[in-house]
C-alpha cells in the first residue's frame, strides 16, 4: 500500500506541473516588467514627478499581482494532492484486553477473528478500524 | 546589469514629454468604456476558466478512480486477459426508471428495475474478476459503482461547460459555476469512497450496520431477506431482532423486506421497532452527534422504506429512529473515529428507549441501516 500511495502523489505531481508552467513564465514576466517599472520611475522622478508616480503606481499593481498569482498556484499544487490519512486497525484480546493498533491490511474487517493473543494464547479480534483526522488547531469558533 | 538600464533616460524619454498625462487620461477613458461594454463578457470569460479548473480536476478524478478500480481488479480478479475494456463499458452502464404518469405500484417495479441492475452489475464483475470470493466481488462491484458515479458527474459537468462555450449564455455558465462547490465536494466524496470501497474499509455510512453488528455479537444468526442477517438478542428482558446487511462485503441489503418479514413471522406481535442510521448533519453540527426521533431512517431510492411504512400501517407498530450524525463527504469515505466511538452513544440511547418504550417480555426489532463494507458480524 506504501508504495502505491506514492506513485499517485508521483503522477498528481507532474500533472500539477504540466498545467502551472506556462503560467509561472506569465508570472516571472509580470514580476520582471514590475521591477523594471520600479527602477524606471525611481529614474525619472527627479525630471518628471507625474510620470514617476504612475510608474510606481504599475509597478506596484504588478508586484502585487505576482506575488498574489503565486501564492494561488502554491495553494492549488497542494488541493492537487489527495491526502490519504491512515486508516488504523485496533485487534483487541477479548480475554485479557490486550490491545494493538496497527495501520489496515486489505483483508481486515471488523469481528474479524485473527491469530493467538501475544500474552494468554486465546484467539484475538478486530474490534474497530477508522480514520483518525490530525485537526489543526483552530480558531475558536463562534458558532 | 543589462544595457536597457544604462539608457534608461532614452527609454524613459516619451514619458518626460507634458502630453504624458493626457495620454493617461485618454487611457483611463477607454478603461472604463471597455468595462462598460465588455464588463459582463470578462466576466463570463472568467467564469469560464474557472469551470474548466474544476473540470480538469474532475477529469482526474475520473480517471484516478478508473485507475484503481483497474488495479484492484487486476489485483484481486486475477483475469485472464486485460479488463480495461470491460471496465470501460461498465463505466457507461446506465438504468432508466419506471414511468410514474400512474405511479401505482410504482415502489415495486422500481425494486425489480434495482434488482435487476445489481443482478447485472455482480454477474459483469464476477466475469472481470474469476478469482473474486463472494465478499471481494461485493467490494469491487461498490467500487467500480463509485467509478461510474465520478464519470457520469464528468460528463454531466462537461456538457454544460461546453454548451455554455457554444452559446456564451450566462446563465448556462452562471448556474454551472454556482452549483460547482457542491459538485466538487460530491465529487471528491466519490473519490475516497473509492478507495474505501477497493480496500475493503468500513465507510462512515456503515456505522448503522456497525452498532447492529456490536449488538448481535456472539449471537446466532440466520439469513433473511437478500443479503441480510438476523440475531435473536436478549436485551433489558426483552427479545430484540437485530437486523443488518450481511458483512463483510460492500452490501446494503434489504433491510425494509428483512423487517417486514420479522414481523409477519411474529404476527405483528412487535412491541416497537428501532431504526439506527447514518443521517446527514447540517454545517456547523459536530461529526458523530446521536439524535433520536421517529420515522423509518431508510434513504436510498425509498423501495426499502415504503415495505417497513406499509407493515407498520398494517400492525400500528410505533417506530422510533437513532441517527447518527456526519456530513457527506465522512458518509462514504474511511470511517472517522469519532464516528466509530458514536456506536456505543448509539447503543446506550437504544437501551434507553427499550427501557422507556417497551414492557419486560416484548418483542422489538433493531435494524442497522447502512453499506456494511468491512464490518462483520
Ligand atoms: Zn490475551
Amino acid at each position: 500500500m506504501a508504495d502505491k500511495s506514492s506513485e499517485t502523489t508521483g503522477t498528481t505531481e507532474t500533472t500539477a506541473r504540466r498545467i502551472s508552467s506556462f503560467v509561472l513564465v506569465v508570472i516571472f514576466v509580470t514580476l520582471a516588467l514590475s521591477l523594471v517599472a520600479l527602477y524606471f520611475s525611481m529614474e525619472i522622478y527627479p525630471r518628471n514627478e507625474a510620470a514617476a508616480g504612475y510608474f510606481l503606481l504599475i509597478g506596484f499593481i504588478g508586484l502585487a499581482l505576482s506575488s498574489y498569482m503565486l501564492l494561488q498556484m502554491r495553494k492549488r499544487v497542494l488541493k492537487w494532492r489527495l491526502k490519504l490519512p491512515p486508516i488504523m486497525t485496533i485487534i483487541e484480546c477479548q480475554k485479557c484486553g490486550f490491545k494493538n493498533v496497527r495501520e489496515f491490511k486489505r483483508g481486515d474487517y471488523v469481528f474479524k477473528q485473527m491469530g493467538a493473543c501475544e500474552k494468554c494464547n486465546e484467539p484475538v479480534m478486530i474490534t474497530g478500524i477508522y480514520r483518525e483526522i490530525k485537526e489543526q488547531k483552530k480558531k475558536e469558533e463562534k458558532f | 546589469m543589462f544595457p536597457a538600464v544604462v539608457n534608461v533616460s532614452q527609454i524613459a524619454q516619451p514619458f518626460l514629454d507634458e502630453n504624458f498625462g493626457w495620454i493617461v487620461n485618454v487611457l483611463f477613458y477607454l478603461f472604463f468604456i471597455v468595462f462598460i461594454f465588455y464588463g459582463q463578457r470578462i466576466q463570463m470569460y472568467v467564469m469560464l476558466k474557472e469551470v474548466e479548473g474544476s473540470l480538469l480536476r474532475l477529469k482526474y478524478i475520473k480517471e484516478e478512480g478508473r485507475k484503481i478500480a483497474i488495479e484492484t481488479i487486476k489485483e484481486i480478479g486475477k483475469p485472464q486477459d486485460d479488463p480495461s475494456q470491460r471496465v470501460d463499458r461498465f463505466l457507461e452502464y446506465f438504468a432508466l426508471p419506471p414511468e410514474s404518469m400512474d405511479p401505482a405500484g410504482i415502489v415495486w417495479k422500481l425494486e425489480h428495475i434495482l434488482d435487476v441492475r445489481d443482478n447485472r452489475f455482480k454477474d459483469e464483475v464476477r466475469l472481470m474478476a474469476p478469482a473474486a470470493n463472494e465478499t471481494q466481488i461485493n467490494n469491487l462491484e461498490n467500487t467500480l459503482e463509485a467509478a461510474l458515479a465520478l464519470n457520469y458527474i464528468y460528463k454531466v459537468v462537461r456538457h454544460f461547460y461546453i454548451l455554455g462555450k457554444k452559446t456564451l449564455s450566462l446563465y448556462i455558465i452562471m448556474q454551472l459555476q454556482m452549483i460547482l462547490p457542491l459538485v466538487m465536494r460530491e465529487a471528491e466524496a466519490y473519490a475516497s469512497a473509492l478507495k474505501a470501497f477497493a480496500y475493503g474499509q468500513p465507510i462512515g455510512d456503515g456505522i448503522g450496520a456497525l452498532v447492529a453488528a456490536k449488538l448481535m455479537y456472539g449471537h446466532e444468526k440466520r439469513k433473511i431477506a437478500k443479503d441480510c442477517v438476523v440475531a435473536t438478542v436478549p436485551l433489558e428482558g426483552r427479545t430484540a431482532y437485530v437486523v443488518k446487511a450481511e458483512g463483510p462485503g460492500g452490501n446494503v441489503g434489504k433491510p425494509g423486506e428483512a423487517m417486514k418479514t420479522i414481523i409477519e413471522e411474529n404476527g405483528g406481535n412487535i412491541a416497537t421497532i428501532i431504526v439506527v442510521d447514518a443521517a446527514l448533519k447540517l454545517e456547523g453540527e459536530k461529526p458523530g452527534e446521536v439524535a433520536e426521533g421517529i420515522g423509518v431512517a431508510i434513504g436510498g431510492p425509498g423501495v426499502e422504506k415504503f415495505k417497513v411504512e406499509e407493515s407498520l400501517l398494517k400492525y400500528r407498530i410505533p417506530i422510533n429512529a437513532v441517527i447518527i450524525k456526519e456530513d457527506v463527504g465522512d458518509a462514504v469515505s474511511p470511517m472517522r473515529k469519532e464516528i466509530f466511538e458514536a456506536a456505543n452513544e448509539a447503543i446506550k440511547r437504544i437501551k434507553r428507549v427499550i427501557q422507556e418504550k417497551t414492557k419486560e417480555g416484548d418483542s422489538l426489532i433493531i435494524a442497522g441501516i447502512g453499506n456494511t463494507i468491512g464490518i462483520g458480524q
